[in-house]
């Protein structure tokens, strides 16, 4: 990639850290499961806690019709920028399974190898 | 009742270099400060549980004894289900920080990279060597799960390493290293200043600095004094230069070296040589080398200080090392149990200082604790994270010059 090329944020962002994996569980199902949840637990957080200022601000200083909910339709502006935070979030709640693709193209001992080697070098 | 929570992320200072966060990035922060908190405290107590009611009552049916080491204990508790889900879970909160914060860095790296160029062009105080190799001990794994550890650019000139080290720290630590995540060199400058008010070094080494979050509050402390951050990461520096400039610190200079070779400085030419946090991220031929060149360019009657985690000593429950052994295996820490378990006063000792010109004190962040409140310590710390630290230090002998 050349310097200027400009950068995939929401790919790049999900590299995975070099050095192997630990495995948590017997069957990796449960691993690449347990990434997603918790990867979800954070977003309903988050959703949570973004509500909460905007009822806090309406609260404060204005005031909303819940029908202009139902019937909101983004413009194309809008509906681009909804397009790549939904991106971004796969990206976040994904990186169980993307990394471990990633990390069938690495070769990487496990990390005990390099406890024991980094202890006599 | 008041219930004890980390302090937002919009606590944090926001300095010039500091990437900015849209609303939900801080709340993404805000949620893994919290679960990290729960994962240390409120759950945390069920690996001793796990420990006390079946691993260790197994081991003693299968072995006729008690566990003798640390790593008999990991072998066990790496079989028993509550540790595995514990330790997938804290791992899990390990990577959804770095990719949090790589998501916030990258998506501004453009303007990131330009603000950095700028000041980094205005204020002298980044010194670059692309000579410096980076050590075999930062690239066999990405040191705690960042993404390139420290060192690697995502485009050439880049600081995305150091931005995303700089965004997201605050998620690991539960938020207990104040407004500009500098509470470890805050407490280093307040001891200096408290312990010993007559000591007025002219010329400070921080080995190791990475971003310099540790070595700035030590250039306020002593404004008289000119400081020199090091580290073999120039993409780290880089942000870190320029953060120090747009925070306004001048009297500090970012310095491509390796501690190993410290070569370029003659001997006894720093008043103080300081390491935080950095020696566990050594190997175990580099530790004395760095100490070694530590000593040597440090002048008779000056003070090296090193903030580590405490040492696993024999009096240390193994349950406890077992438990501080934790960043080695699961957060890419490949160090971390081998340097603990040395007698790092023995270490410091062959570096040329005599036991008894050696001390050793207990520090914790120092941070505004109206709006950051202190980090949990005993069974509800976090290892590893928690801002209670120990500090070995020592003051080189005068009497070494005549010897030398």
């Amino acid at each position: 990639m050349s310097d200027d090329a400009p950068l995939d944020w929401i790919a790049r962002a999900g590299k995975r850290a070099k050095g192997k994996r630990p495995e948590y569980f017997d069957d990796p199902a449960i691993d690449r499961l347990l990434s997603l949840a918790t990867a979800l637990a954070s977003e309903v957080s988050v959703l949570r806690e973004r509500l909460d200022t905007v009822e806090r601000l309406l609260e404060a200083g204005g005031s909303l019709e819940r029908r202009a909910i139902e019937e909101y339709v983004p413009d194309t502006a809008a509906g681009y920028e909804r397009g790549v935070a939904t991106k971004a979030y796969i990206a976040r709640i994904m990186r169980g399974y993307q990394q471990e693709v990633e990390a069938l193209e690495a070769v990487d001992p496990p990390v005990q190898d390099w406890v024991e080697k980094l202890a006599r070098e | 009742m008041t219930q004890e929570v980390p302090p937002p992320y919009t606590a944090l200072t926001r300095h010039p270099m500091m990437p900015r966060v849209d609303h939900d990035e801080a709340a993404r922060f805000n949620f893994l400060a919290n679960f990290n908190r729960y994962l240390s405290g409120t759950i945390g107590a069920g690996n001793k549980l796990a420990y006390e009611k079946r691993v260790l009552p197994a081991f003693r049916a299968e072995h006729g004894r008690d566990p003798q080491h640390r790593n008999e204990i990991r072998k066990a508790m790496n079989r028993d289900p509550w540790h595995r889900m514990w330790s997938a879970l804290k791992r899990n909160s390990m990577e959804l920080r770095q990719h949090n914060g790589r998501q916030t860095t990258l998506r501004q790296l453009d303007q990131l990279d330009a603000l950095a160029r700028q000041f980094n062009a205005h204020s002298g105080q980044l010194e670059l060597d692309p000579a410096v190799a980076q050590p075999h001990y930062q690239t066999a794994v990405d040191i705690h799960c960042q993404p390139g550890g420290y060192h690697t650019e995502e485009r050439a000139g880049d600081v995305a390493a150091g931005a995303n080290y700089d965004v997201g720290i605050f998620a690991t630590t539960g938020g207990a290293m104040g407004a500009l995540n500098d509470g470890g060199g805050a407490a280093v400058a307040e001891w200096a200043k408290r312990a010993h008010p007559d000591f007025r070094p002219k010329r400070i080494l921080d080995i190791g600095a990475t971003v310099g979050h540790n070595a700035l509050p030590i250039a306020q402390a002593f404004p008289d004094a000119e400081v020199i951050a090091i580290d073999t990461a120039g993409a780290s520096l880089r942000y870190g230069a320029a953060r120090a400039a747009g925070l306004g610190v001048k009297n500090i200079r970012f310095v491509q070296a390796s501690g190993e070779d410290l070569s370029r400085w003659p001997d006894g030419y720093f008043d103080w040589v300081q390491t935080t946090m950095f020696l566990h991220e050594l190997s175990g031929k580099a530790l004395p080398k760095v100490l070694g060149e530590a000593s040597r360019v440090l002048a008779p009657g000056g003070l090296i200080f090193h903030i580590e985690q405490p040492e696993y000593s024999d009096a240390m429950p193994l349950y406890e090392q077992f438990m501080r052994d934790w960043d080695a295996f699961n957060n890419n820490e490949p160090f971390w149990s081998s340097m603990h378990a040395f007698d790092l006063k023995d270490v410091i000792t062959r570096a040329g200082f005599p036991r008894d010109a050696q001390f050793e004190v207990g520090v914790r962040a120092v941070v505004d604790r109206t709006i950051f409140p202190d980090a949990p310590s005993g069974e509800a710390e976090d290892y590893g994270r928690a801002a209670v630290w120990n500090a070995y230090g020592a003051w080189k002998p005068l009497a070494q010059v005549a010897a030398a």
